[in-house]
């Protein structure tokens, strides 16, 4: 396991992905999870949105140069909804993001996000716009996304994010990883187990 | 503490399955059912042997194979590489961790949310995690039961516990009775549409009122199934006689005179007469049409009588998702709904997949032809749900009726197994996401609708209301 890692601050170049409910099936298509491990994600994420059924490349963000070397992704409303896959958090934060700021996300997304340490927050709809248009007019400006200042900055300026004090929490103190804090309580798990009337016969 | 009268079936259930609060401020809730299938557990399972830590409760875990099998014969080894190592690596976790396992000829085996109920694993009060976004079916039971990612699979291997904040609660209450030839499954269609595809987000849904009340437990887990679809993590129904009399002789549920104090129990956990809720939707029963989604997310949906709304009916927050829709799936807005061609036509799915769902289809197929331009498929949901529609006969209806009668799996709801669409092929789905590409196709289009509508756009070549066809 790797050792506790606080997150409170990521920096980085930007990455735009426009558009509503972009789901996690767009994310990571079905027919990349056949595997038993995570690795090489990266290459396939958003491959519908990126790729023709031929192979050849659209125009999408993720295919563009300007951002290859971003490490914050800023997107629209729902991002992440639909599927539970912990793929496509993990395809994003392999092919190199490392937070996302968005309008809202889908629940369990997001909970995944956090589960893996890639930082996760929303933004005022005008905010996101702006910061969006920001990034596409100079992609190589740093975004920074800070969870102790609970802001995220560009040349646009630095406006308020916002998200659940429980997740916030989990990075700034590296609880994110939850399964070893949640084992350092494992009398309480036995006791809990043992006045469950369906554990114990009613 | 509140006395148990005003409390919510989702505060009771969570009160009681709170380990402690942690230093996050999150609740360390102890988790009573852990559904295992092989796309999200691998990863989850390694994660545990890299930590050196065993599973905790491999008596509270169950496992079984849905989501790549292939539906036209379950031969070993799989002819996809790729799915036989999943198939594999699932036997090897469950044997050396000593999980109970459903596996392919096992006469249990099934998509996870169509035998957790089956086998009577689900049950009222408990909480229940899978790494499966539409675990919130359990809820049908009045169990809570979350859709989880792979490492908190891993935590709840490690520590059969997940770190969580409380859902608000929030009542959706279907007055009076639905129409005729209207089906759980346009419900649920109807509150999304009604409250949006985000407007559950941070909620539990409580589904209740005359309509839920009337509802078998088969039509309750397709309502509970797509609370997903509107936000909602966790969808559940208050149990009643009906659930208790579901339960009661099934494999795993409680025997003799557990079952009694079971049932003691469970009705204890029913929300409180004066329970309080974050808030409560009226949902009027008899005004819930046919449904059909014409877009890429759940919430486009309409009745099947409509016409598709135009850009300027819709709120600005919904227009620029619709003409996304309109142009992926080559639909005009204004256009009916109604005789749009179809291709390929899917019953099946955790939420559409049950014995009942396949017995109102085969009412529609019943003397019937499907249409020469449409390629159907029939795909029960678990080996229990084929026996028993084969000991009805319902296969043959599907058979004579030009329909595949394939094996139990997921199939053609997320296109892991060879069941696909293919290009732009537009097919009635009785699944439950319509998403770009989600039928294995990047072009493929998806109407999703109730299995009766499916079998009638089948025989129609087009959507077609399934009300004229049961008459």
């Amino acid at each position: 396991m790797s050792e506790l890692e606080r997150i409170e601050r990521r920096s980085g170049p930007g990455i735009v992905v426009r558009g509503d409910d972009i789901d996690t099936d767009r994310i990571i298509p079905a027919r990349y999870m056949r595997s038993i491990t995570f690795s090489g994600l990266e290459e396939h994420v958003f491959a519908d949105a990126r790729r023709q059924a031929d192979g050849t490349p659209k125009d999408h963000p993720f295919n563009d140069e300007r951002f290859e070397r971003a490490s914050i992704l800023v997107v629209n409303r729902g991002f992440g909804c639909g599927s539970s896959r912990e793929h496509a958090p993990q395809a994003l934060m392999r092919w190199g993001i490392r937070a996302i700021v968005g309008e809202s996300f889908g629940e369990i997304f997001f909970g995944n996000c956090i589960a893996i340490g890639l930082m996760a927050a929303t933004a005022a709809r005008d905010d996101v716009a702006a910061l969006m248009d920001a990034i596409e007019l100079d992609p190589s400006q740093p975004v920074t996304v800070d969870l102790a200042a609970m802001t995220v900055s560009s040349r646009a300026g630095s406006v308020p994010i916002s998200l659940p004090e429980g997740a916030r929490r989990q990075l700034l103190d590296g609880t994110w990883e939850a399964m070893r804090t949640l084992l350092e309580g494992l009398d309480a798990i036995q006791a809990t187990a043992a006045r469950l009337p369906y554990l114990t016969g009613f | 503490m509140m006395g148990s009268v005003a409390k919510t079936l989702l505060d009771k259930v969570w009160d009681l399955h709170t380990v402690r609060e942690l230093p996050s401020g999150q609740t360390q809730l102890f988790i009573g059912l852990h559904l295992v299938h092989e796309v999200t557990s691998p990863q989850g399972f390694q994660m545990l042997v890299d930590a050196d830590l065993p599973v905790l409760f491999p008596q509270r875990t169950f496992a079984t194979v849905d989501h790549i099998v292939p539906t036209d014969g379950h031969a070993r080894p799989l002819a996809d590489p790729l799915a036989e190592r999943m198939f594999s690596a699932l036997e090897r976790n469950v044997h050396k961790h000593e999980i109970d396992f459903f596996p392919i000829g096992s006469g249990a085996q099934g998509i996870v949310h169509v035998i957790g109920p089956e086998l009577g694993l689900t049950w009222p009060g408990m909480t229940i995690a899978c790494g499966d976004s539409h675990t919130s079916t359990h809820g049908a039971f009045g169990a809570v039961a979350f859709g989880i990612g792979t490492s908190q699979v891993r935590d709840v291997l490690a520590t059969q516990c997940l770190a969580l904040e409380r859902p608000r609660v929030r009542r959706i209450r279907v007055s009076g009775a639905l129409g005729f030839g209207v089906y759980a499954k346009d419900v649920i269609l109807h509150i999304i549409r009604t409250l949006g595809v985000k407007g559950g987000v941070g909620y539990a849904y409580e589904y209740a009122g005359p309509v839920v009340e009337a509802f078998s437990l088969e039509e309750r887990l397709t309502l509970c199934n797509m609370s997903i679809e509107g936000g909602a993590r966790v969808g559940y129904v208050n149990p009643d006689e009906k659930t208790f009399e579901y339960l009661r002789g099934r494999r795993f549920a409680p025997q003799g005179e557990d079952f009694e104090r079971a049932v003691v129990w469970w009705r204890s956990m029913a929300s409180g007469p004066d329970a309080e809720f974050a808030d409560t939707v009226e949902i009027e029963g008899a005004r819930v049409p046919p449904a059909v989604t014409w877009g890429i997310n759940p919430g486009q949906a309409v009745g099947v009588d409509e016409k598709l709304p135009t850009l300027s009916e819709l709120d600005s927050s919904g227009r620029a998702s619709a003409e996304e829709a309109y142009q992926f799936m080559d639909l005009k807005p204004g256009q009916p709904i109604r005789g749009t061609p179809i291709d390929v036509a899917f019953i099946g799915s955790c939420t559409n997949g049950r014995l009942s769902d396949l017995r109102e289809a085969a009412r529609v197929a019943r003397g019937r032809r499907v249409a020469s331009s449409v390629r159907a498929l029939v795909v029960p949901g678990s080996e229990e749900v084929k026996r028993q529609a084969e000991a009805e006969g319902l296969h043959e209806v599907f058979i004579q009726a030009g329909f595949q009668w394939r094996d139990p799996g997921c199939s053609m709801c997320l296109a892991m197994n060879p069941d696909k669409l293919i290009g732009r092929e537009i097919c009635a789905s009785s699944s439950n996401r319509n998403f770009r590409g989600r039928q294995g196709s990047p072009t493929g289009r998806t109407l999703l609708m109730s299995p009766a509508m499916v079998a009638a756009a089948a025989v129609e070549g087009s959507v077609a209301d399934v009300r004229e066809l049961l008459q």
